[in-house]
């Protein structure tokens, strides 16, 4: 349950809550490790939640923002043994935290449906505390802690205006 | 057997290579639709493995430019739109078959296996 109220219009616990479940099954079934996910909060300017590896997927159509993926280092190198992965180079780890942002939020059209449209992700390298977040909707963070490593999926979304077709290729570019 | 792996992720590429195996196959890549059209073009591959959401041009306009140009090949959407919708129109567009991310190299192996056998 969130606690903290908001006067944005932003996302319901039940939007919050299919990606507490896609987050969990992310990790399951790649890894056959279970990932804890703790209550979700909202974020403030004081909290200091990006790791060194961060990935952004913008939303539109019936939702519009932005979904962000951090998370440490070791954390996403120990990932990639999952994928069969030995290369630890840093431009497979950022390419590995783009993925896992990709399907967290691709997923998320099981229940969303095809209006909830996902870009491509871009990747930060380095702790990026200055990001910005959108200013019209909550950043609601959902802390995931996997294997002893701790990362977040933060949650900056809110209605859109139109209604989008039931298939929109727009939907499936950058 | 000729294969073409597309996807913009790295790390799927590679990861679905591995659960290929080289073996008796001859197995090459493309980050982006307008890549593999290129490579197609070259490789004429005749089995396609797709993602949907890449820059350029994305996996379903990909698999209608493919089979225009090869109506036989066999091509597995493999992507994370979850939604029941995009399967259907994978399907309709000419995909062989629609793999969900993420995938287990359990189901992986089974889904190629089944472009091996059409």
């Amino acid at each position: 349950m969130i606690t903290k109220k908001t006067d944005a219009p932003a996302m319901r616990e039940d939007d919050l809550k299919i990606f507490v479940k896609g987050t969990e099954h992310f990790f399951k079934l790649v890894t056959k490790i279970t990932a804890e996910v703790s209550m979700p909060f909202i974020k403030e300017s004081s909290d200091h939640v990006m790791n060194e590896f961060s990935a952004i997927i913008g939303i539109s159509g019936k939702h519009r923002g932005c979904v962000y993926y951090t998370a440490p280092r070791e954390m996403i190198g120990e990932l990639m043994g999952h994928f069969g992965e030995t290369d630890r180079s840093d431009e497979l780890l950022m390419d590995c935290v783009g993925e896992i942002a990709n399907t967290i939020s691709g997923n998320a059209r099981e229940q969303l449906g095809p209006g909830f449209m996902i870009s491509v992700p871009v990747v930060i390298r380095g702790k990026a505390e200055d990001i910005r977040f959108p200013k019209d909707a909550p950043a609601f963070v959902i802390p995931i802690t996997w294997n002893g490593y701790r990362s977040s999926l933060i949650l900056c979304l809110k209605s859109g205006e139109r209604e989008i077709p039931a298939f929109d290729l727009g939907s499936l570019e950058d | 057997m000729k294969l073409l792996i597309v996807d913009d992720s790295n790390i799927i590429r590679r990861h679905i290579q591995r659960e290929i195996g080289e073996g008796n196959h001859e197995i090459r890549m493309a980050a982006d639709g307008v890549e593999a059209l290129k490579v197609f073009d070259e490789f004429h591959p005749e089995i396609v493995t797709m993602d949907i959401t890449m820059p350029n041009m994305d996996g379903l306009s990909c698999v209608e430019a493919i089979l225009r140009r090869n109506a036989d090949t066999r091509i597995l959407v493999i992507s994370a739109l979850a939604d029941r919708g995009t399967a259907v129109e994978a399907v309709k567009r000419g995909a062989t078959g629609f793999l969900l991310k993420p995938f287990t190299s359990e189901t992986l192996a089974t889904e190629i296996s089944e472009l091996f056998i059409d």
